[in-house]
């Protein structure tokens, strides 16, 4: 019955090839899955014959088994196909629809050709054919969408962690986004090994582009500190916003000895001056002593 | 039995961890050291711990350990030279030292000891 049911495909596919794609597309443009937005008529028309012929390739051979060899040529096609919508953004039934919108047009054509129980009796085999089709579009475009998942994974872990350099000695670690456990250990080695390459004794970590700070993402922010200070490397951590200082002192959580400034600015200051080193302008000479005065008068405010 | 060498410079003790530590050889150690401090009357010790690789929670504590003891008998301990791995693991062993004073290199590590022995003299001096 299978065989029968694989030769009358053949048939309808061999004979009604142009009305069937003229059906099938119009079926597509008309069903509200159907995005003009995204795709035009002429790329429909392409994919969908081209998708045809491959199936009346694939069909002579009288195979079932969509994953066999003589299917080669469908599940290529299909692969591209769907990982290209899985890159336009289209959903995944708006994806599956492709496939299945065929089922319509076909089965109404063998319902002409064949009438009646005869028909009936085909269309379950082809039902089955083309449902094992759409699963497998379905399948690709999660996969093309779980791709581009861990790639953005990977390329947010990489930028997530950067060390620079903000003087001779002075590095600075801007964190960017959520800390979890992972990231932390990830920035913990960066900074780590960044402090014994370039023998830098400060290291500012500058916490502005973290939202949300809970008692997890402070204990980990500890343990660098900790690790850090183990080196010989002092840590100062800097932009700390208003809610989030107000969180860290309802959670309780103890920053120790711990230098916290308000923005990197104020902590760049105080890793200057631990260095020994002022900021001045150039043409100021006589302003010199004032403003040495007043960091030190402000360094005193500062630490006591 | 291996020992580690206490090396004597004026007024400071240099000491050099160059092989794994074990149980026994850091115990040794503590002994040396605290002896040799109240027999060079040092003033400031500096430990070197660029070369190990490996640190369990005994040899962590026995770090904090040996600054206790070196400050009752009146002498700053700096270790210098941690590696990253050994930082990452003593702070994960819960062990974040917070007696012990710290420098990146030998330089920097007695740059510190002079600046300390330097600001307690002139305690001593404006006590007195």
């Amino acid at each position: 019955m299978a065989t029968d049911a694989i030769a009358s495909l053949y048939e309808t596919l061999q004979r009604d090839e142009a009305t069937l794609l003229q059906n099938w597309v119009d079926t597509q443009v008309n069903a509200s899955t159907y995005r003009p937005d995204r795709t035009s008529r002429q790329e429909l028309i392409e994919h969908s014959r081209r998708f045809l012929t491959l199936m009346r390739d694939a069909v002579r051979s009288g195979e079932q088994d969509i994953m066999s060899p003589a299917w080669a040529g469908v599940r290529q096609m299909l692969d591209d196909f769907s990982v290209a919508r899985a890159h336009q953004g289209f959903s995944p039934s708006e994806t599956a629809m492709f496939i299945f919108s065929l089922k319509q047009p076909l089965f109404d054509r063998l319902q002409g050709a064949l009438g009646g129980v005869e028909a009936l009796n085909r269309l379950w085999p082809m039902n089955l054919l083309l449902d094992r089709l759409g699963l497998y579009t379905t399948e690709v475009f999660q996969r093309g969408r779980e791709h581009v998942i861990i790639r953005q994974q990977q390329e947010l872990m990489e930028l997530s962690t950067p060390v620079v350099t903000l003087w001779d000695g002075v590095l600075a670690l801007p964190l960017i986004g959520t800390l979890d456990s992972v990231r932390t250990q990830g920035v913990m080695e960066n900074l780590l090994q960044r402090i014994v390459e370039s023998g830098s004794s400060i290291a500012i970590i500058d916490i502005t582009g973290v939202p949300t700070v809970d008692t997890v993402t402070a204990q980990h922010l500890l343990k660098t500190i900790a690790a850090a200070r183990l080196m010989g490397a002092d840590c100062i951590v800097s932009g700390i916003r208003p809610q989030i200082a107000q969180t860290i002192v309802h959670l309780g959580v103890e920053l120790g000895t711990v230098i916290t400034k308000a923005t990197l600015a104020d902590a760049f200051a105080i890793a200057l001056k631990r260095l020994g080193l002022a900021v001045q302008k150039p043409n100021a000479p006589r302003r010199r002593d004032e403003e040495s005065r007043d960091a030190r008068s402000a360094g005193e405010r500062g630490e006591g | 039995m291996e020992r580690i060498p206490i090396l004597k410079m004026g007024e400071y003790l240099l000491v050099t961890i160059q092989v794994d530590m074990h149980d026994r050889l850091a115990m040794s150690l503590q002994d040396d050291l605290t002896s040799r401090i109240v027999s060079a009357h040092a003033k400031g010790v500096l430990i070197d711990i660029s070369a190990l690789e490996m640190v369990d929670s005994f040899i962590g504590r026995m770090f904090g350990d040996i600054a206790a003891m070196s400050r009752v008998l009146d002498a700053e301990t700096v270790v210098v030279g941690m590696r990253p791995a050994v930082a990452i693991t003593l702070v994960e062993l819960g062990l974040s030292l917070p007696g012990v004073r710290t420098a990146l290199n030998i330089e920097r590590g007695m740059d510190l000891l002079r600046g300390l022995l330097d600001a307690r003299g002139r305690d001593d001096a404006g006590s007195a």
